[in-house]
């Protein structure tokens, strides 16, 4: 095994590269900030490369189970004797697959950007934060402690809002910054509530120890069970409440409206956090405390469950309806992290009950492929046609043929057609939901379909359609003299490794390698139950050709034939009216302006009051100060007047 | 080997320098010179302190001394009586930053220059006697002294409506301070007499059991004229109008010196010296500093002013020191502690960054700013890590004090401290909302005003400044232990005599 300085170097080599970048290379050596980033990620790369290698095949697992085992833990901020957050690096298998899924997608994203960011102004301080977001992704996946997880999951997303506001002057990329940030710290209060409660019962923030207290019949299990709060036990409310961070930043639905938005970031930064790391962070978050959710407290795990087919179902209708391609893409993104939600929710803990745990990490795996190499497609197309629009696209594939054939195949993934990657997830995910739950069976097949058709909607209408005319285009220079559209090299390669690994990435024992309790489990391939999905997902596509491959009027006559669901869905089911409404209204009309007005007038008022009754008060009794000693005389008889009187007759 | 009269001396003799000096560059660099000389002790004092622990000297207050300051026999004993824990060494390191920076801050104050830079430096002497003391009679001293510069400074060097905010801020802290004074005096007239003398000293009224009906009576006294100078809810009113008039040094002592002095003085004096009251007043103590949170923090998001914003905001923030306090859990003292040295620095580097956008604008109301992170991008990276730090972000020192408050109040099992907390928990989304909204509408966004493309970005003492202040903002967030490790023995001495309250 790696020593552990090697190991800590993997999260740590992007921050160098990050502070090194925002302390001086920004200002000193800016163009070749981006080589020397992607070079720092290399770096991390090969190492996650070798700890990956090592540990699932020359470590191997110990008495038939791959063991978690702590690399590194410092302690950071203590407590009590018991009770700290410790900086630490914990390996198991599902935290080894992410470290090679980050690392992997980051240096693409990396490489890709040297061609893509080329001539922006701000080009080394892009990459100095994507140094500090990979280096939160890592050490959030690292964490082998419940609040460090919350650290690093708070750094992420301050990452995710630099990035998406990276183009700072454009008002529209600020608001969804903002609105990430906020939507997610939101979410974020649950987890936090979340972590209290645990760690209140089980008297640790230690994920191993956590784990263990609660899944073992402890004094701490049965104090957590035996707690209730409205009627549900106390352990299953910090489930739930830590479940809601995990929604939030997964972007399930009712928390999801800040992802469409996220896409004002650059198109390199969606791909790496709006699809195939951040956002998946929650997926990883229930993964790592899969345990006690499946062991402990299955109604929390309905919730999961439910929660993610709903949020892939009307995420899937969503996209449908979306023209901008970034749009689509990121409603894909909600709609594929919600079957591997769903996929956790139905599953069991152990041997072949897990089946849809490793089926969920799976899918967490080829789908940060596919959709990795979908959104750096979608951004050579951007890069080329300078729109995101999908009615200012068609008959790229002339222009573009490699990002074209690239793309097809990314689409062929999420569809769930074989021998591509997704297909192999999607099948496990689906196998798992039968065995699980018939009724969540049934709706995630519908959106398989859904699936393959608005994908295939977005491959037509990008690549085939109508004819593409580049110097009919505004912007008719640069690129478009040239005789196809294709970026660089540094665009086309990761555009080409990631095709391969869309196609590749399937074949993988994943069962062997990544399960619930680390024991390998053995899927049997059953062609009688794989032909439904993908004849639903090839109708899906037959559909999609036959409204896009040529302009026609088809799609919207259809549209106009349910005209109110359509509008419905074109504008998202006005879920963000209804938050406009809560935190306009509500928040700040009802709440902030009359405690603003309360402090002004009603607190500070009775201070001010208070003052000026001191002031006429004085004003009042000022005259009685005369200065004449005749006067004061006057006073002096009365008073002793007055006491004599008193005492005479008291 | 360390002294603790030459942190008072330091300032004195800088003070007279100054008066002395011949023009306002000397002043100035006297006054740089004091406070870094100031910082040097108090680096020093820290080192020491730790290595001092580390080798095993557990008394309680190290580096006494004691003499008679005001004595007459058999009616009144008041000593200058000096020594530290690791709770005033923090803040004293707090303090010697805060000071540094501030002058810094004011390199380009040029109206009355020898006045101003006196009374900065009288107040800082103020501050580091307060901390120092264990008498509590010249800890009230102290006390008083840091606030009439307060009045001066605003009602002088201020901005908008002064001489009314100057007033209503002198007056509230003197009405807090009246207030401790009774309070303190209720005190000495029920301390047990050891030969017919009463005692004003800190660490042995600590160590008496005042009867019960006096502690009624004297703490919520002694809370309450504290509370006013840390803005606890509803005396707090002084810290919006103050803040926002007085000129940018003077808010960062206000916010980062001053309202430390309060939170300390509940923790140190009201809470330490009166255990058994503190448990039977904490649930009002906590009900003040939730309404604080929350409130300031809604309050917040309708300001339109960047000064009033951090004013409101460091009301919500500073609610968290009396939370943490009213909880009674070693954690959430520590947290509390944790927080004031945090929100001294963090509040700091808010309000001189605000400064300095102002300097340059000559507007702090964020709609009519914006994209100022193209013309002043050093400025605006401060300006934001300020607000990150705020916000608590991982890394940065708010978020080590606030996650500390949240565990130890949630260790109190009933449901009232649980409530509190989670709506205590909960004003970090307002804030970030706040946050969020100052930062993007000033910073980000298309540029306002075609003057703003003119601006020279900081200079060498506002560079200065800011880097400081972020040292410590850094030093904390990233290594919270060696904080935790300075404060916690002391606030376990604390607890240990609040634990007496409970038994009894």
């Amino acid at each position: 095994m790696l020593s552990p300085t090697l190991i800590a170097l993997i999260p740590l080599l992007p921050v160098f590269s990050f502070l090194l970048i925002a302390l001086g290379g920004k200002k000193y050596f800016p163009n070749l900030c981006g080589i020397l980033a992607t070079l720092a990620i290399l770096g991390s790369f090969i190492l996650s490369a070798t700890v990956a290698y090592e540990y699932f095949f020359q470590l191997g697992p110990t008495a038939g189970a791959f063991k978690p085992t702590v690399a590194v833990s410092l302690q950071w901020l203590p407590f009590s004797p018991d009770v700290s957050i410790d900086m630490g690096i914990l390996l198991d298998p599902i935290s080894v697959m992410m470290l090679v899924v980050v690392t992997l997608i980051s240096l693409m994203v990396h490489f890709y950007s040297l061609g893509y960011m080329k001539g922006e102004t701000r080009y080394a301080t892009f990459y100095s934060f994507l140094g500090l977001f990979t280096f939160s992704m890592l050490g959030l996946v690292l964490s082998s402690n419940i609040f460090q997880i919350y650290a690093f999951w708070e750094l992420v997303g301050v990452s995710s809002f630099l990035l998406i506001g990276f183009y700072f002057d454009k008002p529209s990329a600020v608001a969804a910054s903002k609105k990430a940030f906020i939507v997610t710290r939101f979410a974020d209060l649950g987890f936090l509530i979340g972590i209290l409660v645990l760690a209140y019962y089980s008297g640790t923030l230690d994920f191993q120890t956590l784990i263990t207290r609660l899944t073992t019949p402890t004094d701490q299990l049965h104090h957590s069970m035996a707690a209730t709060f409205m009627g549900c036990s106390a352990l299953s409310w910090g489930l739930a409440l830590v479940f809601v961070g995990g929604a939030g930043k997964s972007a399930m639905f009712p928390l999801h409206i800040w992802l469409p938005d996220a896409m004002e970031g650059p198109t390199p930064v969606s791909a790496l956090i709006h699809a195939a790391t951040m956002v998946v962070a929650g997926v990883y978050l229930v993964a790592r405390l899969f345990p006690i959710f499946a062991i402990s407290s299955p109604a929390s795990l309905d919730i999961v469950a439910w929660v993610g087919i709903t949020s892939s179902f009307i995420a899937a209708i969503v996209a449908c309806t979306q023209t901008d391609i970034k749009r689509v893409l990121a409603y894909s993104t909600m709609s594929q992290i919600g079957y591997m939600m769903f996929a956790l929710g139905v599953s069991g803990y152990g041997g072949e009950h897990g089946l849809g745990f490793m089926a969920s990490m799976f899918h967490l795996f080829t789908h940060a492929m596919f959709k990795a190499l979908l959104f750096l497609g979608a951004g050579s197309v951007i890069h080329y046609v300078h729109s995101n629009d999908m009615k200012d696209m068609g008959g790229l594939r002339k222009h573009m043929p490699i990002t074209h054939i690239t793309f097809l195949v990314a689409c062929l993934a999420i569809a769930g057609i074989p021998p591509f990657a997704g297909f192999f997830s999607k099948e496990e995910i689906l196998t798992a939901a039968y065995h699980g739950n018939k009724a969540i069976f049934g709706i995630a097949l519908v959106t398989a379909a859904i699936t393959a058709f608005y994908m295939f909607r977005l491959y037509f209408s990008i690549f085939w359609s109508k004819d593409f005319h580049p110097y009919h285009t505004e912007d008719g220079h640069g690129a478009h003299d040239a005789h196809h559209g294709e970026g660089p090299f540094t665009m086309l390669l990761p555009l080409l490794i990631l095709g391969l690994l869309s196609i590749g990435a399937g074949f993988l024992p994943f069962g062997r390698l990544v399960t619930s309790d680390g024991v390998a489990i053995v899927t049997e391939f059953n062609p009688g139950f794989s032909a439904g999905p993908v004849l639903l997902a090839l109708a899906g596509i037959v559909l999609a050709w036959s409204f896009y491959k040529k302009q026609n009027n088809a799609p919207d006559q259809v549209a106009g034939n349910i005209k109110g669901f359509y509008t419905a869905a074109y504008h998202k089911f006005y879920i963000d009216e209804v938050y406009i409404f809560i935190t306009r209204k509500i928040v700040f009309n009802l709440i902030g302006r009359p405690a603003a007005w309360f402090d002004r007038n009603i607190v500070d008022g009775t201070i001010n009051l208070i003052a000026s009754l001191a002031e006429i008060v004085s004003f009042l009794i000022r005259k009685i100060q005369s200065g004449k000693v005749q006067v004061y005389a006057l006073y002096f008889m009365f008073g002793v007047l007055g006491f004599v009187l008193l005492f005479m007759f008291w | 080997m360390i002294n603790l009269s030459i942190l008072i001396l330091i300032p004195l003799i800088t003070a007279v320098l100054v008066l002395l000096s011949q023009n306002a560059k000397q002043v100035k660099w006297v006054a740089l010179l004091g406070s870094l000389v100031q910082l040097g002790y108090s680096s020093l004092l820290m080192k020491t302190f730790m290595a001092d622990r580390a080798a095993g000297n557990t008394a309680q207050m190290l580096y006494q001394s004691k003499t008679t300051w005001f004595g007459v026999p058999n009616v009144l004993q008041i000593d200058y009586f000096v020594g530290v824990d690791g709770i005033s060494v923090a803040m004293i390191m707090l303090t010697a930053i805060v000071v540094f920076t501030g002058i810094l801050i004011s390199w380009n104050v040029e109206r009355m220059t020898k006045e101003f830079f006196f009374l900065l430096v009288l107040l800082s002497l103020g501050a580091y006697g307060f901390f120092i003391s264990l008498d509590l009679f010249a800890m009230f001293f102290f006390l008083e002294v840091a606030v009439i510069p307060k009045f001066l400074l605003i009602g002088i060097w201020g901005s908008g409506k002064k001489e009314y905010s100057a007033m209503k801020l002198a007056l509230m802290l003197m009405g807090g301070s009246a207030l401790v004074l009774i309070g303190l005096i209720g005190l000495y007239y029920n301390t047990q007499t050891l030969g017919g003398q009463h005692t004003y000293d800190l660490m042995q009224i600590a160590k008496m059991h005042i009867p019960i009906e006096t502690q009624r009576i004297v703490f919520p006294l002694m809370f309450l004229g504290f509370g006013v100078f840390t803005a606890i809810f509803p005396f707090h009113t002084w810290a919006p109008d103050g803040h926002s008039s007085a000129p940018t040094a003077a808010s960062m002592f206000l916010a980062g010196i001053s309202m430390k002095l309060g939170g300390y003085g509940c923790l140190r004096v009201a809470t330490y010296l009166m255990p058994e009251a503190a448990h039977e007043y904490s649930m009002y103590i906590i009900v003040l500093s939730t309404i604080a949170i929350i409130y300031g923090a809604f309050a917040t998001l309708m300001q339109k002013d960047l000064k009033y914003i951090n004013a409101y905001s460091s009301v919500s923030h500073c609610g968290f020191v009396i939370f943490g306090i009213g909880m009674l859990t070693k954690t959430s003292v520590n947290g509390a502690v944790m927080q004031m040295v945090s929100h001294g620095l963090m509040t700091a580097l808010f309000f001189g960054a605000i400064g300095m956008i102002y300097e340059r604008t000559h507007t702090r109301l964020v709609a009519q700013l914006g994209g100022l992170l193209k013309t002043i991008p050093f400025i605006i990276t401060i300006f934001t890590l300020a607000g990150l730090c705020s916000l608590g972000l991982p890394g940065l020192s708010g978020f080590v004090a606030e996650m500390t408050v949240f565990m130890g109040a949630w260790q109190n099992p009933d449901t009232f401290s649980r409530v509190a907390t989670v709506l205590a928990c909960s004003s970090i989304v307002v804030t970030a909302v706040y946050i969020l909204r100052a930062v993007g509408a000033s910073a980000m966004g298309p540029i306002k005003n075609e003057h703003y493309l003119h601006f020279k970005d900081a200079a060498w003492n506002e560079r200065l400044a800011s880097l400081t202040l972020m040292l410590g903002i850094l030093a904390i967030g990233i290594y919270p232990f060696w904080l935790t490790n300075l404060i916690a023995p002391d606030t376990q001495i604390i607890m240990e005599n609040l634990t007496r309250g409970l038994i009894k």
